[in-house]
């Protein structure tokens, strides 16, 4: 019966079976019904070496196309240095579970320490959790966090100008859990702010939940936003790139109570989708409301400075059916990630990384609009490294032809219209050459 | 080696770099000319390293943790097994890691025939129809699978079903996600050996209960022998059943919860199916359900079309959707790459020969500690703290003596149904010798306890760091490297 991965020698077996008192290992089964005992072989292949193994997976791999991304949508391909996927190699990181013991995971604990105070310096917020699912669950999460915390209201806005992909999953959450969600209609590719004021007329809002930069790219202005809403005893969420706010105003300077998002911006592997993370930030009143897993730092008996899992009142697996949420685990491995990512980056290259994606940006912008066959949707709007554009031009053969030159061009949004985004990785060269693939 | 205790910020010199980006010069100032107003104020004090600094941090960092791959991780219902280093490698080929979620279904059709032979290849192994493999961990495989089943009832008008049953005996996630889920729990006792009380079940299944979440073998590590009862009476109620899939472990070629009569489960990739913990995740939740329910699974979901190729599609009977995309899908690499290693001949041995480890270390270890439920476990058991209770050594007391002897603590306090509950799960991987060597020691504290109890108590003691306040950390909670300078400023003030 033994296997690489299973080390038992049929006298080992025989040892093990003794010491039990059973003959055979059915033995151990006597207790399950014989009706439903498998007999049948599993429909799956046969055991493969790595030889075979590494054949097969690249076998697969040669029917995915990697591309030169110039499309966005919440995922973005920047760039990640060697080191950061290197360090998550140490298996010591990768084999270990929760920390529930710390004194055997201070290196876990105090990387997502790390984590949280990255995060936190990001947003601008008193506290962030040890990283949720990915943007759009955390996102759902904030919308429960504002429900619980204004009490009797159950009702969230949610701006237009959010992904669909996010709107989709935090309205699938609220549909279930009974939270009324609101979409806000967009007005000029904004959150139309009067349709805010109109619905908190109402009485029955917990909170608004807006974005930075929104699905069209676009950085939105909340100028007098927190106030409105905390007039009325309603929150604000700001659901932002983190990655963006090395320079954008963060939600914290909009006044926002709780920051959500993905955290595929800090330079994590496109990966198909996942994994990647979702983190959640707080202001200081909010954080007993906040779900998920939290690091403290506190001391040992002989008075060393380490770290901990805290605040775990708030959790499932002590409050059971009355936790703020279900969630067990975090993404913890991609908090890692983030932390090494930015660690490296630093102050100036988390800045440098969205000045050279927004100039590469505007240039596209500015070579597209120079062809004559594009027309930004919304002018005038200001934008950071992602942009929408209108055209004639049937944009699902042009995205046919420039895959065919190994391009991922811009995402189709319908009715002509069509969102490109640009990263630091970008060259002048690869953009000219997009352009002249356009005009072919 | 030197104690390290270092955070990243404090290695932080004004102007140190850890990166290098090509001078890209678009000649545009397009930044400096975005409005003032939308730039944030005050810069974020992020760390500024240089890359060694980096690389020896967290080098350091790692030292101070425990993996599977560093010792004996006995930590019961977490399924720790071997996490092989070929799934690692298969995993970062750079055709599955560096393509874009939503490039064009033509180029990534790699990607799309693994998922679709992933789930096909679970939907067999569990004995169900169809999975979703978008869930991200089991708790979220949990809700997503309440989710089904919550649609099932509408779907079919059945509006008064809103309460699911759920035993004294589970994990915390099931309350928690029917609670999400906007399902009502209700308990159903468990019988002194653990399992569910038929007797309790019965009265509580009328025209609105939803379902059951149930785990077999279950929480004790128990095979629930009235299962094909209570799938009668559930059904015949007109509920459905829940398979919590964190105990699928035991049940690899031996059991297929389809079989039992589940119509609905999760699994989770990171226990049964060999992918890191990751220190917590990322992890993968699918859910498998029977044919009724398969079109209410989230969107989006892979189609195999007729021609062989694969297709992402939303459909509008689906209960809609949970995730951005399609899931951790890197996770799911590394399970194909552990199911396609094991094959169809080996895997049907990974189920009996966890149980047999798990059974042989409960015979050993039986005469020290107090087995509150005697008879043949499946893949891991419960004790109820030592035997002699004199001591007044607790469960705690001997998970952290265990760290001193280099193995990790099994589960502790869970299930609660004994006070001092001790959940011991070795998983098949592990040999006899490392097995032998965990008793020795685990007789070795039991011995400790009798005669030197104080020293048991006092452990950890030789752990780079001892207990921690744990109290003081919730009361006062330091949660960024901003706080703990507020924390250090006030000290220094006093």
């Amino acid at each position: 019966m033994s296997n690489k991965y299973m080390p038992h020698t049929e006298e080992d077996i025989r040892v093990m079976l003794d010491k039990i008192g059973v003959n055979t290992i059915d033995d151990l089964y006597s207790d399950v019904p014989q009706e439903v005992i498998y007999k049948e072989e599993y429909d799956i292949p046969s055991a493969m070496s790595e030889i075979e193994l590494r054949r097969h997976f690249e076998e697969l791999g040669k029917k995915n196309q990697r591309l030169t991304v110039f499309a966005g949508g919440g995922v973005y391909d920047h760039y990640s240095p060697s080191t950061v996927a290197h360090l998550l190699q140490r298996s010591e990181f990768y084999t270990a579970y929760t920390p529930y013991q710390p004194e055997i995971s201070q290196g876990t604990l105090q990387y997502i320490f790390e984590y949280q105070s990255i995060i936190s310096e990001l947003t601008g917020m008193e506290a962030t959790n040890a990283s949720m699912y990915d943007g759009a669950t955390a996102t759902a999460e904030a919308m429960f966090m504002m429900v619980a915390s204004a009490k009797k209201k159950n009702r969230v806005l949610l701006s237009a100008t959010i992904a669909d992909r996010v709107i989709n999953v935090v309205k699938t959450y609220g549909k279930f859990h009974g939270v009324e969600v609101t979409v806000i209609p967009e007005k000029d590719g904004i959150t139309d702010f009067d349709a805010v004021k109109e619905e908190l007329t109402k009485g029955d809002v917990a909170g608004l939940i807006v974005p930075t930069p929104n699905k069209y790219g676009i950085i939105e202005d909340f100028s007098g936003y927190a106030e409105t809403l905390h007039a009325v005893k309603a929150y604000l969420c700001v659901n932002a790139d983190p990655s963006t706010l090395a320079v954008l105003r963060t939600p914290a300077e909009w006044g926002a109570d709780v920051a959500c998002g993905d955290g595929q911006s800090l330079g994590m592997p496109l990966n198909f989708g996942g994994p990647y993370l979702g983190y959640i930030s707080c202001a200081k009143g909010m954080l007993r409301k906040m779900p998920g897993r939290v690091v403290g730092a506190t001391k040992d008996a002989d008075g060393k400075r380490s770290f901990v899992l805290t605040l775990q009142a708030r959790e499932q697996h002590i409050r059971r059916e009355k936790a703020t949420s279900n969630i067990c685990s975090n993404q913890s491995l991609m908090a890692l990630y983030a932390t090494i990512y930015v660690a490296l980056m630093g102050k100036q290259g988390m800045r440098e990384v969205n000045i050279k994606s927004c100039d590469g940006a505007h240039y596209l912008y500015d070579a597209l609009l120079a062809t004559g066959k594009f027309q930004p949707l919304f002018p005038g709007k200001p934008f950071l490294k992602e942009f929408v554009m209108t055209t004639d031009l049937d944009i699902k053969a042009l995205n046919e032809r420039l895959l065919e030159n190994g391009i991922m061009g811009g995402l189709d949004l319908g009715d002509g219209k069509i969102s490109f985004a640009v990263t630091e990785k970008r060259t002048k060269e690869e953009i000219d050459n997009l352009i002249s693939l356009i005009l072919a | 080696m030197k104690y390290y205790d270092k955070l990243i910020f404090e290695l932080s010199r004004p102007g140190r770099k850890g990166y290098e980006l090509p001078n890209n010069n678009f000649g545009n100032d397009a930044f400096s000319k975005l409005p003032s107003d939308l730039m944030r104020e005050v810069p974020a004090e992020l760390p500024e390293v240089s890359e060694l600094d980096v690389v020896r941090h967290y080098t350091n960092l790692s030292m101070k943790n425990f993996g599977v791959d560093t010792g004996f991780y006995p930590l019961g219902s977490c399924t720790m097994k071997y996490n092989p280093k070929i799934n690692e490698e298969v995993a970062q080929i750079p055709e599955f890691t560096a393509i874009h979620p939503l490039q064009d279904e033509k180029s990534v059709q790699g990607a799309l025939e693994l998922y679709y032979n992933l789930q096909k290849a679970l939907a067999n192994i569990a004995g169900l129809y169809e999975f979703t493999l978008n869930p991200y961990a089991g708790a979220h495989g949990e809700l997503t699978g309440l989710m089904v089943m919550k649609s099932y009832h509408l779907a079919n008008g059945d509006t008064k079903r809103t309460k699911v049953i759920v035993p004294n005996s589970a994990h915390g996630t099931n309350p928690a996600s029917a609670m999400v889920a906007g399902l009502e729990v209700v308990e159903v006792k468990s019988k002194p050996n653990g399992s569910i009380d038929v007797e309790d079940l019965r009265p509580l299944l009328d025209d609105t209960v939803a379902g059951i979440m149930m785990t077999n073998p279950n929480t004790l590590g128990m095979f629930e022998t009235e299962i094909m009862e209570i799938a009668k009476l559930v059904h015949e109620a007109g509920g459905l059943l829940y398979y919590d899939g964190a105990n699928l472990n035991p049940l690899l070629g031996k059991v297929r919860p389809g079989d039992m009569g589940f119509d609905i489960m999760h699994i989770n990739l990171h226990k049964t199916f060999s992918t890191p913990h990751g220190g917590g995740g990322p992890g993968s939740g699918p859910v498998g359900v029977t044919e009724r329910l398969a079109k209410f699974l989230p969107n989006p979901k892979v189609k195999k079309n007729e021609d062989g190729t694969f297709s992402i599609v939303t459909s509008d009977d689906s209960l809609g959707s949970i995730s951005t995309f399609l899931g951790n899908f890197g996770v799911m690499m590394r399970a194909y790459a552990y199911i396609l290693t094991l094959g169809k001949e080996n895997i049907r041995n990974v189920g009996p020969l966890a149980t047999l480890n798990a059974n042989y270390i409960k015979e050993s270890l039986k005469d020290d500690y107090l087995l509150p439920i005697e008879g043949v476990c499946k893949h891991e058991f419960v004790f109820d703290g030592l035997k002699d209770k004199s001591t007044h050594v607790t469960t705690l007391n001997v998970a952290k003596r265990l760290l001193d002897y280099g193995f990790h603590a099994p589960t502790i306090y869970f299930p609660l149904l004994f006070h001092e509950s001790m959940m011991i799960e070795p998983t098949e991987t592990e040999s006899l010798e490392t097995l032998n060597e965990f008793i020795d020691v685990m007789h070795k504290v039991a011995a400790e306890a009798r005669e030197t109890p104080e020293k048991v108590i006092e452990a950890p003691l030789t752990t780079l760091v001892r207990k921690l306040d744990e109290t003081g950390a919730a009361k006062n909670p330091v949660l960024t490297y901003r706080h703990l300078q507020a924390e250090n400023a006030k000290g220094a003030a006093e």
